[in-house]
């Protein structure tokens, strides 16, 4: 059964956003680093990259249409090289800024200063790391990667960042290692912190645990086990109408790195825009049409309801 | 004999209760209620369930249990201390057995 037949078998169809409490903008695919699960399928040769007149058009949208939080993805929003300017002009208008890291961007050339600006500006970090082991780690995001996070969590810590003294928000991204389901998010934040303490000295709020989307790299992979449609029967069979009201798309609005408009990240990748007669563009955004839009929906989308549900800011139900 | 265990036959577990459904359903609500959470975390349970299809061997077992303890959070580590307990259980129950060689040995024996 598809997506939306499944919609429709529980009354919640067509879906709709119920605000838009946030903005969220992938600033481009580049990535200094090429995870096995990337949804964006980033890396250090993609190009895509958000403009400055862009940028200013996203600003102009975030006053205009009053919303107070800007979500910055990628790829590494660091490999954008106006992301400072970003993040300071939407300060400047009061909004709460959200960074999605990687963390090792922080060690690589011209980047070291980061982490102090990050702070300078009450930046709230949403950090990868998808286990609290070495091995685990570097299975999917490459050699080395577990030990620089570590470096730039400590780094962090340093600063204030996930500390109770400090005050400044660094919460963690757990995601399965292979084609299984995460596990109940909160069993796994407190052993994050436990282990994180005990083997590292590092601290974090909150942890958000997050399904593999079947798009991107994670479904090259799937293809190439021949697991693409056991993966897909799982998450549909793993349906839960509880994760509707609280999945992603029914409080924000995604912008690509070129000012298209998206319900998600994932649609984004998938090249799925805002249904047919909404604005396009983020420079033409219009507040009263689109906070209680119609969403595109397809067959990925099972990946954000299946079980517990899976949400920017990790479990919906 | 190559092909006698398959990956898709997990899946077709199902055509077993074709022949006596109400056996089959019986067996299904008792595994399905075994595993809820009890006064066991649902994460004791699935160690447990994998510890067993080590012990006794079954690859459908080990495969569901393997997918099951990831999915609760563990790693290999948490997986194969596990395995080692069902392991040195086993062989402890070979060991001990030795009692009864002993005692043979005595019976038999001026």
């Amino acid at each position: 059964m598809h997506f939306i037949e499944t919609l429709r078998k529980h009354g919640a169809y067509p879906l709709k956003a119920q605000s838009v409490e946030t903005l969220q903008v992938n600033v481009g695919y580049r990535c200094n680093m090429s995870c096995k699960h990337c949804h964006v399928q980033a890396g250090p040769l993609r190009e895509e990259t958000m403009a400055l007149e862009t940028m200013k058009a996203v600003l102009g949208t975030l006053k205009a249409a009053g919303i107070r939080t800007l979500d910055i993805t990628g790829g590494a929003p660091e490999c954008n090289p106006h992301l400072r300017f970003f993040i300071e002009k939407a300060k400047e208008i009061g909004c709460q800024v959200m960074v999605r890291s990687n963390l090792t961007i922080f060690l690589e050339d011209g980047m070291n200063d980061l982490p102090r600006f990050y702070k300078d500006h009450e930046v709230e970090l949403v950090a990868s790391l998808p286990y609290y082991l070495e091995e685990a780690v570097d299975r999917v995001r490459g050699e080395r990667t577990f030990e620089k996070s570590i470096s730039a969590l400590r780094t962090l810590n340093d600063l204030g960042f996930g500390v109770e003294r400090g005050g400044l928000k660094l919460d963690l991204v757990h995601n399965p290692q292979g084609m299984f389901f995460p596990p109940p998010q909160s069993t796994m934040e407190e052993e994050y912190r436990r282990e994180l303490e005990r083997r590292y000295g590092v601290f974090f709020n909150k942890l958000f645990t997050l399904t593999n989307m079947p798009i991107g790299r994670f479904r090259h992979f799937l293809t190439e086990k021949n697991q693409l449609e056991r993966y897909m029967e799982r998450l549909r069979n793993s349906f839960n109408a509880a994760t509707l009201d609280a999945i992603m798309c029914r409080h924000l609005i995604n912008v690509g790195w070129d000012g298209t408009l998206y319900d998600c990240d994932f649609n984004q990748m998938v090249n799925l825009p805002l249904l047919e007669n909404y604005p396009r563009t983020v420079q033409d955004f219009d507040r009263f049409v689109l906070f209680h839009r119609e969403i595109a929906c397809d067959d990925h989308c099972f990946g954000c309801t299946a079980g517990q549900g899976s949400s920017c800011k990790g479990a919906a139900a | 004999m190559a092909e006698y265990y398959n990956d898709g036959d997990l899946d077709r577990f199902g055509e077993v209760g074709e022949h006596r459904p109400d056996l089959f359903k019986k067996f299904m609500e008792w595994y399905g209620a075994s595993l809820e959470p009890g006064v066991l975390s649902k994460r004791e349970k699935v160690l447990i369930g994998l510890a067993v299809a080590h012990a006794v061997q079954c690859p459908y077992c080990i495969d569901a249990y393997t997918k099951s303890c990831l999915e609760e959070g563990m790693n290999l580590d948490h997986i194969t201390e596990a395995v080692h307990v069902a392991s040195a259980i086993r062989g402890g129950a070979s060991l001990i057995h030795a009692i009864q060689a002993h005692n043979a040995v005595d019976k038999i024996s001026m």
